[in-house]
Order: structure tokens, then sequence, then C-alpha cells
């Protein structure tokens, strides 16, 4: 528990010295709160933004600053220097972890305060992001472990997080899209976003974000193994 | 003195290349040992194998009484280990970047103000990582190595690259560890930086050891030609070889006024290692 801390506070001190990973906590919140505050169009629907970016946000944040921390340190040789300072591979996963799954989760309460949601929405819409960003961590853990450096995990690291964060924007517009979308979490938790409080939950809505977790698992646990063995 | 590293019949190969071939070595606990060969003859192979980050294709390697393959964490804190490569959380200061690896080791602030003083980067406590020189880059990772006080410490060329003074103030810290009593295992294509620390090296060629024993020895042995190098005030330069005639004629030379400098022919280590393998140690 106590290297798991120490990674958490090594990596809260370096986030707010990393513009590249900062601004990704902070740009759909900050986002959302001026579109809110500046577009109103008649017929627009309530927290238009706020339910677009939230998805945004849960499709890319964690899932790029993830696969950027981890290959930053694959890349420079201090995640070498941590296992050879007796940190077990699982304490540094879950310190970054739950770094990025607390500022993510920041992010949420900032979406939550514009949106004005209350009581049941307000604990939906949180629940929903929560798993969200659980599942683009694993997602985000399995590309920076695969990856050698940096460069090779931005070049995977994009076209996956702009299937997940904009395929639910692009739905709305395109029958052919909204097929695919179906397919990806994301666009589950943008319908259970868009539904908060009025619509059911369609057991689709849970079922193929369950199915996406259970993939994103399997390589997350092939990749921990991967990571295990061989940490360098 | 009971032994600290003890390696019998290393062998590892990458693909079709022998990088070690049948090593086998004794290091005795507080001794600088220092491993000498060129650039990727697989100085730093060795030391991945001996700190268990990289299995030996066949032979055995006992650290701290300990076999390689079979070490644990908690066994490896009481290394310290200086890869060329390990980096530095370049955004953290100097004392950041200890507290991440004293908070692990479980060690007080006061000992990371205590380590950087000793590496003179005490001034530079809150400069970031990224901002330092090579020479403070190095000596904050060595500060880093030495900050759990370490039993055995292995420094993968540790001055490599850095201007003479940098790698001069690198030289001190070593000499001052050994002095605690640690053992400190060295690779280094530097001769005259193995001449100055190292109680024994090896000279590795080929995946082979081709000598071994006390700098000082091996030159020595290897001084076949046994003559004193003259140079006289006037500019003229002899070579006389050791035998009673030639002190004879010294000390005219000297009653005279005439000598200028004396030194013997002894090999330096880049001519001993050029002797045995056809090769520079530069390389």
């Amino acid at each position: 528990m106590r290297n798991i801390s120490i990674i958490f506070l090594k990596q809260l001190k370096d986030t707010l010295k990393n513009k590249a990973v900062l601004i990704q906590f902070v740009m759909f919140p900050l986002m959302a709160v001026i579109m809110e505050n500046s577009v109103k169009i008649e017929g627009m629907p309530e927290n238009f933004f706020v339910k677009l970016f939230s998805v945004m946000f849960v499709g890319m944040a964690p899932l790029t600053c993830i696969s950027s921390i981890i290959s930053e340190e694959k890349e420079k040789n201090t995640l070498r220097a941590l296992m050879m300072s007796n940190v077990k591979p699982l304490e540094y996963l879950c310190g970054i972890g739950s770094y990025v799954w607390l500022m993510c989760m920041a992010g949420t309460a900032i979406f939550a305060v514009c949106g004005g949601f209350t009581g049941v929405s307000l604990v939906e819409f949180v629940a929903v992001m929560a798993a969200g960003v659980v599942l683009s961590e694993l997602i985000g853990g399995v590309i920076g472990i695969f990856s050698r450096n940096q460069m090779s995990a931005t070049s995977v690291t994009i076209p996956v997080m702009m299937i997940f964060s904009f395929l639910p924007m692009l739905s709305m517009f395109n029958d052919k899209i909204e097929k695919v979308a179906n397919l990806t979490y994301t666009q589950h938790l943008s319908l259970l976003i868009n539904g908060l409080g009025t619509a059911p939950i369609k057991a689709e809505n849970l079922l193929v974000p369950a199915v996406n977790c259970l993939f994103a698992l399997v390589l997350f646990v092939l990749s921990f193994k991967r990571i295990s063995k061989n940490p360098f | 003195m009971s032994k600290a590293i003890e390696i019998k019949e290393i062998r590892k190969s990458f693909g079709e290349k022998k990088v070690l071939d049948g090593i086998s070595l004794n290091i005795e606990k507080g001794e600088i040992f220092g491993l000498l060969a060129p650039s990727g003859a697989g100085k730093t192979t060795l030391i991945k194998i001996l700190t268990g980050q990289l299995n030996a294709d066949s032979g055995t390697s006992i650290v701290n009484g300990i076999n390689s393959n079979a070490l644990t964490g908690a066994e490896c804190r009481k290394f310290g280990i200086m890869m060329d490569n390990f980096g530095l959380y370049d955004r953290l200061s100097c004392c950041e970047n200890l507290k991440v690896f004293a908070g692990i080791y479980g060690i007080g602030k006061e000992r990371i103000y205590e380590v950087l003083e000793a590496v003179g980067l005490a001034e530079s406590a809150k400069k970031s990582a990224s901002a330092l020189s090579k020479g403070m880059s190095s000596r904050l990772r060595l500060a880093r190595v030495l900050l759990h006080n370490p039993e055995i410490l292995f420094l993968d060329e540790p001055a490599s690259g850095l201007d003479p003074a940098s790698a001069e103030e690198i030289q001190k810290l070593i000499l001052a560890e050994k002095s605690k009593g640690k053992t400190i295992f060295l690779t280094t294509h530097d001769m005259a930086e193995a001449e100055l620390l190292c109680d024994n090296i090896a000279l590795l060629d080929g995946g082979k050891i081709v000598e071994y024993g006390n700098p000082r020895e091996i030159c020595r042995r290897y001084n076949h030609k046994k003559t004193l190098k003259i140079h006289l005030k006037n500019g003229e330069d002899m070579e006389l070889p050791h035998n009673e005639k030639s002190a004879e004629i010294i000390a005219e030379m000297m009653k005279n006024g005439g000598l200028e400098t004396i030194h013997t022919s002894e090999p330096t280590l880049k001519d001993v290692f050029m002797e045995l393998t056809g090769k520079e140690l530069s390389q």
C-alpha cells in the first residue's frame, strides 16, 4: 500500500509539471463549462455539451494518460529503476491507475456540477463515468505496456482514442457509423448518460460495455503477465 | 575476507552472438572490482545477470550468498544499481526524485539531504532533473544508488561521457564508498579510472576473461621490455635496460645534473589489452 501511495504522489507532482497530461484532465470539463454557458440554441437538448464532452472525456483522458505515463517510464527506464527498488508491477499500475481515476473523477465532478445533476441522475452519471474511466484505463494500460516508447504508444493511442471518443458523436449523424459504434462501450455510456433519469436502462447498454471490459481485461492480463515477467 | 560475488561459467548468447562465454570470477567483500572491455562487449549483460534482470543461458552467479536467479525484491534492496540508462524523473527536482525512492525504501528525509550533500548537489536540490548538466545527472543517479546505503554497488560506466572534473568527482565518491566497506562492481572502458579505483580487474574480450588481477600487478606482469626511459636536460631521450651498468650511468647523469626525467617502461592496461586482444579498449 505504501508503494502505491508513493507512486500516486510521484504522479501527482509529475503531472502538475506535465502540461501534455494535465491538459487531458482539464480540457473537456472546461470546454463543457464554457459551451454550456455560452451556446444557447433553441431546441438543443438539455446539458447537450456536458453529455457530449463527458463521453469524449471518458474515451480520451484515461486512455491517453495511462498509455503516456507507462510508455514514458519505459522509454526513460525509470520503470526499471522502480522495479529494481522492489516496487511490484501491480503496485505501480495501481498507483498510476488510482491517480488517473481520481483525476478523471474530479473532472466528472465538474461535469456533474455544470449539468446540475442531482439525486438518482447524479449517482447514475458518476457510476457510468467511474466504470467508463476504469475501462479506458485498462485499454490505455495495454497500449502503454506493449509499446516500447512514447512515440509508438502515441501512434496506437491516437486511433484507438479517436474511435472510442468520437464514434458516439459521429453516430448521431450517420446510421452506419451508429451500427459500428453500438459495439463500443463509449456509445453505450453515451446512451446511458443521454437517458439519465428519463430512459430505462436497456440490457445491451450494460452488456456491450461488459463484453468490452472482458476483452480489455483479457488483453490487460496478458500484458500484465508480460510486464511481471520482464518489466524492462 | 568472504566472497560478495561468485560467478561460475556464465554463458549468455543473443541469437548467434556469444556475449559471455564461460565467465568465472570471485569478488571479495569490500573490494572494488573493475570489468574492463570495449563498448558492447557484454559488461552490462553481466551486471544484468548478477542483479537478476536477465537469466544466463548456463552457469551460476551467487551475489551476497544468493543465486541471482532467485533474488527477491527484498534482497535487491541490498544492492545499488547505477546503469547508464536508468533515467531520472526529468520534471521532478533532485530532491523530489530522491523522495520517491526514499519513500519506497522507507528512509527519512534527512538522509536525502545527507546524500545530496555527499554528491555535491545540496545547492541544486530544488533544481529540476532536466536542468542538470550531464555530470550533475550522473551524481544524482549515484545519489539515488547510495540513498539506501546498499551493501553492494553495481556501477555501469559511472563516469562515461563526463568531463574530467565531473569524472573525478564520481571517482572520489566511489572511493568514499569503498572506505565504508562497500563492495563495488564497476564496469568501464577507461583504463586510467580502473587503475585508480580498482583492487582487481578483469579484461573481457570475445565473451571471455583474458586477464585478471590487480591492475599494477598485471602491468608489471606484461613488462617484457624492462627498460628505463630517460629524458635528458639537453632534450635527448634514452632507453636503458634494468641492470647494474644502467644504474651507474644514471648515477653519473644525476651527479652531472644532466637528468631531466626517468620512467620505467611498464605497460599501461591499454597496452596489455592491446597485447592480449589486438584491440583498443576504447573501441
